[in-house]
């Protein structure tokens, strides 16, 4: 590939439990102390957005009342990640700014499907009833704030985002994929400037819902995500939003814009996940980016969810490559969507640093090398492997 | 044909496979032979009772069995079949497909029988989600987990159709299918694929998604009959009316179907894009967005608005839509904006929403291919503020060398594809 169409952060935008912008997760992770809500959807903890001043990226307020939470998170997150890049406001650069969104959606009204459900086994016509209290109760505006593709809608009116937008579907490798068809694009001169990423909203009962009947969630005391592993393993959600702007080396020269780090190889997959599938989709990927890796300067920020089976595998695959590891998820929840932009991150911050932070458990490693690369997983809890190599730009 | 590479260097992106299905029936022959009669899918709902609603039409798929029937199973089975069709006609195996899956679709959610279900194992009295919440974990629900995770239904049919690559499920509302065509030309234009397996599908008549769209006034009231409903263009036009269907391309570059020696239905010359600002429902009054997404669409082609011998229009028959659509025609087309034919498929198969750019796209190709304009029918009462030539309730013949179509979404969401017959 061209040098010029290297695809480089030059801006990250992320709020999670542990605070909002690259500073406070830096100084969070380097003295970690989990950020948990036990007691909220007990029993099952889970990893709470930080307080935001959602003003601040969201100005005008009838913009936040057209949104749900994991849509102001979301397009918080983006501003974040626009101002950062130094981009935010510049209607020139943001007209053609392409964005993909890695979206899930559907957030509910609670109270609404409560008492729908309470009331309808003794309705005397319970198709009737169900229609007469959904015409009767729904929001209309509650439809806008549910549609997965609205996120990026929001990010286009609230931050004038227009060059074009698509929004993934599909959980983990959806934010996988926004990554890597951005580098993609970046490549083959489809496209300079990018802002990729999502939002998630843990503390939803309605999420914990969909998970729980997977029986994919963590119940007990909350633990890191290698620890849980010895006790049955599960996914401790977290609130987050996280979005990156991905720019062509020639453009943020040109630009003057202040790089973290390169994406210098990604690679997507999937499988059925019979045992060993995921590891051989992980080894190819790796195989194919060998020649770009320095296993002496390197590390690895793992996207795992805590999900058992998949876990476990991912851990033996990673110690395999014998070099110090951090789940991400240990300390920001898994995040779904936005888990591997989240991971790419924290990647990016530490290559910038030339340090990887501090072990999270007692599972990981110390590491006090300098550090010049990072590789990224992306496995989805189901479905979906991911493998990128962040380095020095 | 001739050269292997575009105006602008990039692989010529041909079409060698179409498979589709609609509320007028299933495969292409079929749907091609009724929309060209002016026949309308659009009906009374019998899927669930319509008691209390505004709007009780849509033109639903109801002729597929579905074992465990939710939306999202729907949109899988419809997908399938029409993929299923384009792969065979392709002349590619079925099992074994050269490249990836990009997959228009409607956000996947869990539906009203699954709430209930749970909520019946929680046993009686009024139920909370913290009650849901304890039950769901039984293992009796795994089923329902698996179903509504938003990938499930890309995965299931990469895994059918052994696509390469991790599948891509996308939505961008009414402008999925054309996105999901987007993404699918990119990536061959890139050189990292030489083929590529499109769908759009939707399957999203339930009772909640259809009340959700009428308490935004999005919907035709006009419930009687059910066949007049949909009324592109004309003056009396009060709303879409919600559909279902899927169709399926198989892109290639012309250089990977030629290889093989396969058929070349049509040539996908270009598209363009741009997100509208303005409102999360309306675009923006000049039309700026509309505008240059046609614009963009025709100069990837090569091609100047002369070119373009028809549209295939999004024409969904709201009074925005369809005022905003002609703004932008006109602009783009100029004094030739009346006496260009643009048709609106919506007025006999309805709005199919997230599917609707895919499907829109196959008929495309087929009207180049056939020199066949399908109608817009229920064109009665003309709009004298949109003095289109919107092929009034009969097909034309007509010859077209180059066709736009335009795919317009809420959340800003504008798409349009330039479709080009096979040189002879």
């Amino acid at each position: 590939m061209a040098r010029e169409r290297d695809a480089l952060i030059t801006g990250i935008g992320l709020v999670s439990c542990l605070g909002e912008g690259t500073d406070a997760h830096r100084r969070a992770l380097q003295q970690f102390t989990p950020v948990v809500d036990a007691a909220s959807f007990a029993p099952f903890p889970l990893h709470p957005l930080a307080p935001l001043e959602f003003d601040r990226q969201i100005p005008k307020r009838g913009d936040q009342r057209q949104m749900e939470p994991w849509q102001r998170i979301g397009t918080y997150a983006a501003g974040l990640a626009l101002e950062s890049a130094g981009i935010k406001g510049d209607a020139a650069l943001l007209s053609r700014t392409e964005m993909i969104v890695a979206a899930g959606g559907g957030e509910r009204d609670p109270a609404v499907d409560e008492a729908i459900l309470s009331a309808l086994p003794s309705a005397p016509d319970p198709d009737a009833f169900l229609n007469e209290r959904l015409m009767g109760e729904l929001r209309p505006t509650l439809f806008l704030a549910q549609l997965s593709n609205l996120l990026a809608g929001n990010i286009s009116i609230v931050h004038g985002v227009v060059g074009s937008s698509r929004t993934f579907m599909g959980e983990e490798s959806a934010g996988a994929d926004a990554v890597r068809i951005a580098c993609a694009r970046i490549a083959a001169g489809q496209g300079d400037l990018f802002l990729i990423g999502g939002s998630n909203n843990a503390q939803r009962p309605e999420i914990l819902l969909h998970y729980q009947m997977g029986r994919m969630l963590w119940q007990r005391p909350y633990a890191p995500v290698w620890a849980r592993q010895a006790d049955g393993g599960g996914m401790v959600l977290g609130s987050l939003g996280c979005f990156l702007v991905i720019e062509s080396r020639a453009h943020a020269e040109a630009r003057g814009a202040t790089v973290l780090a390169a994406i210098a190889a990604i690679g997507t997959d999937r499988c059925r996940r019979q045992p060993g599938d995921a590891a051989a989709n992980a080894a190819r990927q790796l195989e194919a980016m060998r020649g770009l890796l320095d296993i002496s300067a390197a590390a690895v920020i793992s996207g795992a969810s805590g999900a058992t089976l998949t876990t476990a595998e991912e851990r033996a695959f990673l110690d395999g490559i014998g070099v110090p590891l951090r789940a991400a998820a240990t300390a920001l929840g898994h995040s779904m969507e936005p888990s591997f932009p989240a991971a790419v991150a924290l990647a990016a911050i530490a290559v910038a640093d030339g340090r990887l932070f501090p072990p999270l458990e007692p599972a990981e490693a110390p590491m006090d090398a300098p550090l010049r690369q990072a590789l990224v997983t992306g496995w989805g809890h189901w479905r979906g492997e991911a493998l990128a190599l962040v380095t020095e730009a | 044909m001739a050269a292997e590479l575009d105006h602008a260097g990039r692989p010529v992106v041909v079409v060698t496979g179409l498979g589709m299905l609609t509320s007028l029936g299933q495969g292409v022959a079929e749907n091609w032979r009724r929309l060209t009669a002016g026949e309308s899918g659009i009906r009374r709902i019998s899927r669930f009772p319509v008691t209390g609603l505004r709007t009780t039409i849509a033109a639903t798929v109801d002729y597929l069995p579905l074992a465990a029937p939710s939306s999202a199973a729907l949109s899988q089975v419809m997908a399938d079949l029409a993929a299923q069709e384009a792969i065979v006609a392709a002349g590619l195996p079925v099992d074994d497909f050269p490249g990836p899956l990009l997959l228009a679709l409607a956000p996947v959610e869990m539906e009203w029988p699954q709430r209930q279900a749970i909520a019946a194992a929680c046993g009686t009295g009024p139920v909370t989600y913290a009650d849901l919440l304890r039950t769901a974990g039984s293992g009796t629900f795994t089923r329902y987990y698996e179903r509504f995770l938003f990938g499930s239904v890309a995965e299931a049919l990469a895994d059918r159709f052994g696509t390469k690559g991790s599948p891509i499920g996308t939505s961008t509302a009414c402008a999925s299918g054309a996105t999901a065509l987007q993404l699918g030309l990119e990536a061959i234009r890139r050189g990292e694929t030489g083929a590529a397996l499109c769908i759009g599908t939707d399957g999203s008549v339930n009772p909640e998604a259809l009340i959700r769209f009428s308490l935004l006034s999005a919907l035709s009231t006009r419930n009687d009959p059910p066949a007049a409903a949909a009324r592109p263009f004309s003056k009396d036009r009060d709303g879409f009316v919600m559909a279902e269907g899927a169709a399926a391309l198989v892109l290639e570059s012309l250089a990977h179907a030629q290889a093989r020696g396969a058929e070349i239905l049509g040539v996908l010359e270009g598209c363009g894009e741009r997100a509208d600002s303005f409102h999360r429902t309306r675009s923006s009054p000049d039309g700026k967005p509309i505008i240059a997404c046609m614009a963009e669409a025709i100069a990837d082609a090569g091609l100047s608005p002369d070119d373009i011998g028809y549209i295939n229009a999004h024409g969904t028959g709201t009074p925005e839509n369809d005022k905003m659509e002609w703004l932008g025609v006109s602009a783009v087309f100029g004094a030739r904006g009346s006496s260009l034919p643009i048709s609106s498929n919506k007025s006999m198969i309805g709005h199919t929403l997230s599917a609707a750019g895919a499907i829109e796209a196959a008929f495309t190709v087929l009207t180049l291919r056939e020199g066949l304009l399908p109608p817009t029918i229920n064109y009665e009462t003309p709009d004298p503020a949109l003095p289109v030539d919107c092929v009034p309730n009969i097909a034309r013949p007509l010859r077209v060398t180059h066709a736009l179509s335009n795919s317009f979404g809420f959340g800003g969401q504008n798409v349009s594809l330039v479709f080009g017959a096979v040189p002879a």
